[in-house]
């Protein structure tokens, strides 16, 4: 398991992908696997630092576990912080089939977690939020040289 | 990230390459709504955008409303194939006028 523990502050969001960024391209995961393991870390991230601690600031952890040997056939997140108890997952999806004048502003960070992991749950535990996050990645095996 | 615009006769272009991101969006809300006061015809180009989240969909929606209400035009162009399956998930292909 490989592990990040950060200040929930929007200014280390690079420190973020650059974590996930490594670790992913260590066992040979896809750019696109990449990319939106990277959306739904800043979408979860940035929850935390906007709210969790507001207007005082903590820590977040971040996990990463892969599932699958030799090859990992999927990726384990874990946020977790020990802010306000928050389910990020009770909010309503935002209606994309709303017109321009009708369409919220909020919501959206969540909704791409949902659509783009293929589980996502959350729970509170020892004065933690804990959100957990799987996605399937097949079992491409890394390309050698 | 990195923000060109480009000032012609009759319209804006706001070139967005790199990442739109969370540390970085404000400087890109900024830009637009500066560029978007300056014409009435604003064109977003994201030929070089290779990364967006919701912080940025966000901005251009804020943009998108300000220059419908204002009268003005907003085109975005050059969408490339990562940042439109984001438009297209979030449903805002629909808002948004998107031209090849």
């Amino acid at each position: 398991m490989n592990k990040l523990t950060i200040d929930a502050k929007t200014e280390n969001l690079h420190q973020i992908f650059q974590f996930l960024t490594t670790e992913l391209e260590k066992i040979g995961c896809e750019k696109k696997t990449i990319r939106q393991c990277k959306l739904c870390a800043e979408e979860i991230f940035l929850n935390i630092s906007s709210y969790a601690y507001h207007p005082e600031t903590g820590l977040v952890n971040i996990t990463m576990d892969t599932v699958g040997s030799p090859y990992p056939v999927k990726l384990v997140f874990s946020f977790s912080d020990e802010g306000k108890p928050f389910d990020p997952l009770s909010k309503e999806s935002p209606d994309i089939d709303a017109s321009l004048d009708e369409r919220q502003i909020g919501g959206l960070g969540i909704f791409l977690v949902k659509t783009t992991m293929d589980h996502v749950s959350y729970e509170y535990r020892d004065g933690q939020n804990i959100l957990t996050i799987e996605k399937n990645i097949g079992t491409k095996p890394k390309e050698t040289i | 990230m990195n923000i060109v615009e480009i000032i012609e006769n009759d319209k804006i272009t706001v070139r967005i390459s790199g990442e739109i991101d969370g540390s970085n969006v404000n400087e890109v809300e900024t830009t637009l709504k500066a560029s978007s006061e300056k014409s009435s015809n604003l064109v977003i180009d994201l030929k070089e955008l290779e990364y967006i989240s919701s912080a940025g969909l966000r901005v251009f929606l804020i943009i998108r409303k300000l220059t419908e209400s204002a009268g003005h035009k907003m085109i975005l162009k050059n969408v490339t194939e990562d940042v439109m399956e984001i438009f297209t998930v979030t449903g805002f292909v629909n808002l948004l006028t998107i031209e090849a």
